[in-house]
């Protein structure tokens, strides 16, 4: 169990971001090592360190993690972010499947081809707008409470947090209708682990400009 | 195979109690997709389920509009109370009821890790029959090579080094039911597509013969048959998605190498 958590990616959000969120969320201090060049990943290839080839990998607690959902239901076990029962877990994971979705969209964006950019990025306000924030309104009218799920803070709360701020990213009025969201977003932003999270120099990375896109475009071919 | 049950509290006070009597509800149009997985793993774990399966559009929005689903998706399973929608969030919440999902942290991680390279191994082979037909052989092609170079060697060797029947634990798992399942499914595609993999033709003979999946792989059963034509035309009446958006919207060609 000694040794901080190491994290295996790319120097970008990707698909390691919510990963670094919810660690930072839980207080957790962890490193990074990053994958510049193609060299680096044949490594861990090679070495056996990544099950299906694949990053994000987490090295944590004598075991080397892939796979997102995997990597993030260990961290928020261990770290009592999962709720208090299986009916707790079961809407979390419910809530946070649809983050999980529309941060999907989101990558699918950044990587589309410049020709199809427009179409995917209209689709994406569409759902942002009708099928997922109003969801998640919907849950805190419910019960109003500040959190999502249980009356304290859970992991989905920070996946929430997180996608709001790319939202706000992609365009800010999306979250004007919203008033329970952005009532949510300035409650846990002002949260002190995440607090530090998103002052400048902590370890949250910063969208993709075009010319990293291309770099990579090039490199893995898509 | 032991089974775990989750106790019921039977207060006659409690209305929750009454709906736990009732068997799961599974709302889904009538194929595999993306519920397939789910009745395996009730299935396997030995629970009976009921099944209300749209055949058009018209009765698809007819439940939209019933508003049980939290993203206006399907699958939705009616379950304990609950309206659950998400695949994986069904899957997890049945698997970890019944016992089927590890007996701590560190079996919970490896067969996510598992479940989730099958997961991406599955819908690959699940939006096949949306290729473009000048892709059509170019796509099938990608997806065996992908089946028998990265997915199944990992599944052959955690079998082969721990020298036990299943993935993990050393007993029945969410994983070992939906690698059963990944591999009939590879099967379909290609016949001789385990060859080469001694241990999951060993595997796949002996979870076959376990009573629950074996009841299930029967003719009879609540499994549903591979897509055919009309089929197909069907769920693209009532899902409304495109030819053509395999591989363009597939998450694992991100960051692939």
């Amino acid at each position: 169990m000694a040794g901080k958590p190491v994290l295996h990616y790319w120097n970008a959000r990707g698909r390691m971001e919510c990963i670094r969120w919810l660690l930072a969320a839980a207080g957790v201090e962890f490193e990074e090592k990053f994958i510049e060049v193609p060299a680096d990943i044949e490594k861990l290839i090679k070495d056996g360190s990544l099950m299906f080839q694949q990053a994000p990998m987490v090295e944590i607690d004598g075991m080397k993690l892939v796979q997102c959902r995997a990597i993030l239901n260990y961290i928020a076990t261990k770290y009592n972010l999962y709720g208090k029962d299986a009916k707790e877990r079961a809407l979390i994971d419910m809530y946070t499947e649809g983050i999980l979705d529309l941060t999907e969209m989101m990558l699918q964006v950044v990587i589309s081809l410049p020709d199809q950019r427009e179409a995917k990025i209209s689709l994406l306000k569409e759902k942002t707008k009708n099928r997922y924030l109003p969801a998640y309104e919907k849950v805190l009218k419910s019960h109003g409470q500040d959190y999502l799920v249980g009356n304290r803070l859970t992991r989905v709360d920070i996946h929430l947090l997180e996608v709001l701020l790319y939202v706000e990213e992609l365009d800010s009025s999306l979250l004007a209708p919203f008033p329970l969201l952005k009532a949510l977003k300035s409650r846990i932003s002002s949260l002190p682990n995440v607090m530090k999270f998103l002052q400048a120099g902590s370890q949250r990375n910063s969208p993709i400009n075009a010319k990293q896109i291309e770099e990579a475009r090039k490199i893995f071919k898509f | 195979m032991k089974q775990t049950r989750s106790k019921i509290a039977f207060t006659p006070e409690s209305q929750e109690s009454l709906s736990m009597t009732g068997k799961p509800v599974l709302h889904y149009l009538n194929g595999r997709g993306r519920m397939e997985s789910i009745r395996w793993l009730l299935a396997a774990a030995g629970v009976e389920f009921e099944e209300k399966l749209f055949e058009n559009r018209e009765e698809f929005e007819k439940l939209i509009q019933g508003g049980t689903l939290m993203y206006g998706q399907v699958p939705m399973v009616e379950m304990d109370g609950m309206n659950l929608v998400q695949t994986r969030a069904i899957l997890r919440y049945i698997a970890a009821k019944y016992g089927l999902y590890g007996r701590n942290l560190e079996e919970q991680a490896w067969i996510d890790m598992y479940v989730e390279g099958l997961r991406d191994l599955s819908d690959m082979i699940m939006f096949l029959p949306l290729s473009l037909p000048e892709e059509k052989e170019m796509n099938h092609d990608y997806v065996l090579h992908r089946a028998m170079t990265r997915f199944f060697p990992v599944y052959e060797k955690a079998l082969r080094d721990n020298k036990q029947h299943y993935l993990v634990g050393n007993r029945l798992s969410w994983a070992d039911v939906q690698l059963l399942e990944v591999i009939l499914m590879a099967e379909e595609c290609k016949a001789s597509v385990l060859s080469g993999f001694p241990h999951l033709q060993d595997f796949k003979v002996r979870t076959s013969q376990i009573p629950t999946i074996n009841r299930f792989l029967q003719p009879g059963s609540q499994r549903k048959p591979p897509l055919d034509a009309e089929s197909l035309g069907i769920a693209k009446d009532i899902f409304k998605f495109e030819q053509g958006m395999f591989l363009k919207n597939m998450s694992t060609v991100v960051a692939e190498y």
